[in-house]
């Protein structure tokens, strides 16, 4: 029997928890000769502000152990821009589309989600970028804090009755209180989370191996710290549907994910090693459920913490 | 669908001076390979090292579905690509990214290249004269030793001048220094592949001569397929990604200072 793989973002329903994560995987389109994306539970596209963002001075990334650096920048070519030339084709796809949204101000956020609402009929969703490591206004300035946070998610709630996703920053003073916020101030589920701020360097030249001088560390060294972060979150805000995202591989990794409370997965810097990796993912959770005779892959979430929701003492 | 594929290795064998060239049997990757293009490989089966590791096509036997690319060991990537063995297979993607435009038949091209950057240059050879364009070849490097597959160049049966910087072989001096004698043959076009600077002292020469230069540039990469923007180049309007607009540039598109 095939087995039941579907799940909700609250009022966004997917036929699957797998998703690809903004920013490492273009607009989607570029993975359509790799794999079949309407076989996908979402895609998430790369963030999207008002007017074209030109991205951070190369060189762009490092690698470091078992994972990546990365400080692009959040290049993109503006919400104009995606709504005229990229959406028209990618809305011909069943996938469910999920745009992110990025911006220096509560008001450019707004912008953004006002133009989406408005011109691109047809999307799944809207997920929230205020955790970006890798720009200077905007982004992590936001997610650092509750009051910030909450003041961006209200704004862009304003806007749109779209589903709204909040993408959080893993490094911050308090992220169960940021979750908190968000989901107060409107959102209906947590991405969790963005990359981990980082830097190398490089001992020949004497200075940072990234033009931007630090990065975001993705990859599978960051998935226990990740992983713990989605136990925490899900433990505290149990009704909150949670996109577990970090270094998520495989299928084991996606279900370690959703055994912490996770009820969708997003495949980020995966994809980038393997084009491929997402729908891997998915086949390997098909067969999971096979193996170990499950129905419901949704009665797995947070089976981990045992009857407490908070989690095993 | 593109599927990441396996190649085989067939032959996998140190040239001196950390270089080493690598023949794998990759039949849908030669079939509609073009000189300049890419393939991404994985060296590691584990996570470390995570990322894949892009190498320019350096002969494609089309017939035979038979890639090989040139490498230096460099960094924990290559070396653990050094060890594989033939018979082995490693996990590649590719053909990627855009190659040298191709010429008219009748014209001639000057074909620049330093350090591993003589990888493409031999495919690209091979190419011209299959098109009917006339080829120069320019090869440079530190010592003979790093003027890998020389012999196999020379058996190309083109025009062939080399530069070594410690004088080792032919001129001493840069591969670019050997470019002043060339603006009396009329190239009607240049190709270059190599490190950066030596790239942009092509650039500039061509520019004052009048002809235009196409480069293959060098550029840290993640994915090689277009998706995480890493690979940016700077050109004129803003960056474009080395793995997708290139990795050929017009050399007058690409904003050098700002590399």
């Amino acid at each position: 029997m095939k087995p039941d793989l579907s799940t909700g973002l609250g009022p966004l329903r997917l036929t699957n928890p797998v998703i690809l994560a903004a920013g490492t995987c273009g607009w989607g389109l570029e993975l359509a000769s790799y794999l079949p994306l309407d076989r996908l539970g979402a895609l998430t596209t790369k963030s999207l502000t008002l007017e074209p963002w030109p991205g951070n001075s190369p060189p762009r990334l490092a690698e470091t152990p078992a994972g990546m650096l990365n400080a692009v920048g959040l290049q993109n070519p503006g919400v104009d821009y995606f709504v005229t030339r990229v959406w028209p084709e990618l809305k011909r796809y069943s996938v469910p589309v999920i745009a992110s949204i990025g911006g220096r101000s509560a008001d450019e956020y707004a912008a953004v989600a006002r133009r989406l609402n408005r011109a691109a009929e047809g999307l799944a969703a809207l997920e929230i970028n205020i955790s970006c490591p890798n720009v200077k206004a905007g982004g992590l300035a936001f997610g650092s804090h509750p009051d910030t946070a909450a003041s961006v998610v209200e704004a862009v709630r304003r806007e749109t009755s779209l589903p709204l996703l909040v993408k959080l920053a893993p490094m911050t003073a308090d992220p169960v209180g940021v979750a908190r916020a968000v989901v107060a101030a409107g959102a209906d589920a947590l991405t969790v989370a963005n990359t981990i701020p980082g830097m190398a360097i490089d001992i020949e030249k004497r200075r940072p191996r990234l033009g931007n001088t630090v990065g975001g560390l993705s990859g599978p060294a960051v998935r226990p710290v990740i992983l713990r972060l989605v136990w925490e979150i899900a433990g505290a805000l149990p009704e909150t549907p949670i996109v577990g995202l970090g270094g998520i591989f495989t299928a084991e990794d996606a279900l370690e994910y959703l055994l912490a409370g996770a009820r969708a997965l997003g495949i980020g810097t995966a994809t980038l090693v393997n084009p491929r990796a997402a729908i891997e993912v998915l086949e390997g959770l098909t067969e999971y459920c096979r193996t170990h005779n499950i129905s419901r892959l949704a009665d797995l979430v947070g089976a981990a913490r045992g009857q407490h929701p908070e989690g095993h003492p | 669908m593109v599927v990441p594929t396996r190649g085989r290795v067939v032959e996998h064998r140190a040239l001196g001076r950390g270089g080493y060239y690598l023949l794998l049997e990759a039949p849908q990757v030669a079939a509609t390979a073009q000189p300049g293009q890419f393939v991404h490989l994985r060296v590691s089966e584990t996570y470390d090292p995570l990322l894949r590791r892009p190498f320019s096509l350096h002969e494609v036997d089309r017939a035979a579905g038979r890639i090989a690319v040139l490498y230096r060991v460099r960094g924990r990537g290559t070396s653990g690509l050094a060890n594989r063995q033939p018979g082995e297979y490693l996990d590649l993607l590719g053909p990627l990214g855009r190659g040298f435009p191709t010429p008219q038949a009748g014209t001639s091209a000057l074909l620049v290249g330093g350090g591993t950057g003589v990888a493409p240059l031999y495919f690209l050879a091979t190419e011209l004269k299959r098109w009917g364009v006339g080829a120069h070849l320019l090869l440079g490097a530190a010592t003979a030793d790093e003027l890998w597959r020389l012999s196999a160049f020379e058996g190309l049966g083109l025009p062939l001048e080399v530069a070594t910087e410690d004088g080792s072989l032919g001129m001493r001096g840069r591969v670019t220094d050997l470019l002043p004698d060339r603006l009396g043959s009329s190239p009607t076009q240049v190709f270059a592949a190599g490190p950066w600077p030596m790239l942009r002292r092509v650039a500039d020469w061509a520019a004052e001569a009048g002809i235009p230069a196409f480069v293959s540039l060098e550029q840290v990469m993640a994915c090689g397929t277009g998706l995480c923007l890493g690979c940016a180049v700077p050109v004129v309007g803003g960056y474009v990604r080395a793995c997708s607009e290139g990795p050929v540039f017009a050399a007058e598109e690409v904003l050098w200072d700002e590399a």
